[in-house]
């Protein structure tokens, strides 16, 4: 009982602290941002109060002990459904911007709904909202699994996952307040910064914690790639955040480092937040639910882990490719190229080993859409692990950077690599999360994986097009000397290509409305869909018997 | 320690001793018996008798 009243005086303590902090505020946006906390802990003092199990208090236990036979899934089951929440929010977000560079009129002349604002929204919607869901739901299941013991201190995992939606929410909010730091993925400000470290560094002891508690001594290999990508996500994002507050009760700082080591600061964070986060977590993933939905080991574990330690030593230089051409050493710059070329064959490592675990289960491509989706994610993986080295060459950078080919780039990985593998994950875990027979429809998870393809497909020529013309426009000079055309010239061109863009990312977020509507029917437990079923048994009567020689006329 | 310094140890002894970490971490799995230590890895994942879920 003790416990119980400390710890609601904890969250009620922390309430008003936070109320003081939102009343003495220097700027109205840190003013919101504290009365945020003071709501959160008000939430988590209603259920550590409503929750509490009086009766097993009042025989003096604390807490029921869990059940060291079963897997802690509740939290998995919550990661699930938050995934769904902000991947839905993230692409809606941005088909939105997509549509504000096409028809500008969508800024709606109000500061909080411009583009340079709800930009960074989807961008860390998708990347850490919705990834970041993903990887820690995706992590907490596998590494149950993998090493067959229960995750390990429950209330912290806990922690983990409000800890950080309350991260996600003072995030999102304060790019619509115009608070940041204006760093690339790390657009948050110093105190959200220093609660994202709290809570990642809690994820650290649970994942560390299960590791250690395992009864299977080898360590799988997702687990390797789970476990780098939070250590390393922990150095990048203490890194590149250093910085000096403007006041203890505002939402301003200033960054550590100036200038030109600020920028390779921020783009070696940058670089590894692909590298890390959306690389070698969702690997993680795909070594765990790839060989499983195909029921079939890995093609070569060997590879998995000589791809596993290239990744490892050759990502973290990759960085300096972000700034050829500007104040950055010439050799920083060359160095970046160099190692960002040479990771094509440890990306291409994990894409082989991934597509050849199907080997001899290739019919199951036609069969079972999971699968095909699957194999799409491997597919646009390989395809922008290919395309991102090219890039960082200076000389097709000369043309591509600062061009819409970027962000083409970006989403042909982040739709089709980390997109595509996460809504595979997402229709394994749900069935068995809930205990379904299967999903409420597999001819919806079709549909699913057609409406994205067909829109990374238009996103990506349509900005393929877009980069090139606009490249190209810019660095067109005259006989006379002077450039050909002016800025505005090239945004002019390439609307044709955003309206494209736009129809792409429709169709994307249509994709995602299904697989919400056909997740949300499972868990429900809806009846299943009466559908056709993905394969069917040919079979003709007539011609199913003997031939029988006919006596000539 | 100064710029200079840090440098200089970057791109000789610290840079061998990461390529002979490398190295070595990439050949271990080439030592003995790996194979069927990997076969047995990566069958693992099927192991389970049931679920495990409540």
């Amino acid at each position: 009982m003790d416990k119980l009243v400390m710890g609601a005086g904890g969250w009620l303590f922390l309430a008003l602290l936070a109320l003081l902090a939102s009343a003495l505020a220097v700027d109205s946006g840190f003013a919101i941002h504290m009365a945020i906390v003071s709501v959160a802990c008000l939430i988590a003092l209603y259920f550590k109060v409503s929750k509490a199990d009086y009766s097993a208090l009042a025989r003096g236990i604390m807490q029921a002990p869990a059940n060291e036979e079963r897997y802690d899934d509740d939290l998995i089951r919550w990661g699930v459904i938050a995934t769904v929440f902000w991947g839905m929010a993230g692409f809606i977000a941005g088909l939105y911007i997509a549509l504000q560079l096409a028809f500008p009129v969508l800024n709606l002349n109000l500061e909080y709904t411009t583009f340079g604002r709800l930009r960074p929204l989807h961008t860390s919607a998708v990347i850490f909202a919705f990834g970041g869901n993903a990887l820690i739901a995706t992590s907490f299941y596998i590494v149950q699994r993998t090493c067959r013991a229960r995750l390990a201190f429950p209330s912290l995992a806990r922690f983990v996952f409000w800890g950080y939606q309350l991260f996600i929410v003072l995030a999102a909010t304060g790019y619509l307040l115009g608070i940041t730091e204006a760093k690339e993925y790390a657009e948050p400000e110093w105190y959200v910064d220093i609660w994202l470290t709290i809570v990642w560094v809690s994820y650290l002891i649970v994942f560390v914690g299960t590791i250690v508690k395992r009864k299977e001594p080898h360590i799988y290999v997702a687990n390797w790639f789970f476990l780098s990508f939070i250590i390393t996500v922990a150095m990048l994002h203490l890194v590149n955040n250093l910085s000096m507050p403007a006041s203890l009760l505002g939402s301003k700082s200033y960054a550590a480092f100036a200038g030109v080591q600020d920028a390779l600061t921020q783009w070696w964070y940058g670089h590894n937040a692909v590298g890390f986060f959306l690389t070698a977590g969702f690997l993680g993933m795909m070594y765990y639910f790839v060989p499983k939905q195909a029921e079939r080991p890995v093609y070569s574990y060997r590879l998995s882990i000589i791809h596993f330690w290239s990744l490892i030593f050759l990502y973290i230089w990759a960085g300096p490719h972000h700034l050829h051409y500007t104040a950055l050493p010439d050799w920083a710059q060359t160095l970046g190229m160099v190692f960002s070329v040479i990771l094509w064959m440890p990306s291409w490592g994990g894409m082989i080993n991934g597509l050849m675990t199907l080997n001899g289960a290739w019919d199951k491509v036609r069969t079972d859409p999971i699968i095909r989706m699957m194999v799409f994610a491997l597919a646009f993986y390989g395809m922008s692990t290919f395309e991102g080295p090219v890039m960082s060459i200076k000389a097709v950078n000369s043309l591509s950077h600062y061009t819409d080919w970027t962000i083409g780039h970006v989403h042909s990985g982040a739709l089709g690599w980390n997109g595509m593998i996460t809504f595979a994950a997402l229709y394994y875990l749900v069935p068995r999360l809930w205990g379904r027979e299967r999903l409420y429809s597999m001819r919806m998870v079709n549909w699913h994986s057609w409406l994205a393809i067909m829109g990374i497909v238009l996103y990506a020529a349509s900005l393929w097009v877009a980069g090139v013309t606009q490249g190209l426009m810019w660095r067109e000079y005259g006989s006379d000397g002077y450039l050909v055309n002016s800025f505005v010239d090239s945004v002019t061109a390439v609307i044709p290509m955003y309206v494209v863009r736009a129809a792409g990312g429709g169709l994307y977020l249509l994709g995602a409305v299904i697989m919400t509507i056909n997740i949300w029917k499972t868990i429900a437990g809806h009846p299943l869909r009466e559908e056709k079923p993905m394969t069917e048994t040919p079979y003709n009567e007539k011609a199913d018997r003997p031939l029988v020689a006919e006596p000539a006329e | 320690m100064s710029y200079d310094t840090l440098r200089h140890f970057a791109d000789s002894w610290g840079l061998l001793c990461m390529l002979l970490l490398f190295i070595g971490l990439v050949g271990w799995t080439f030592r003995k018996g790996a194979s069927q230590h990997h076969d047995r890895a990566a069958k693992m994942i099927f192991e389970e008798n049931d679920d495990g879920q409540e």
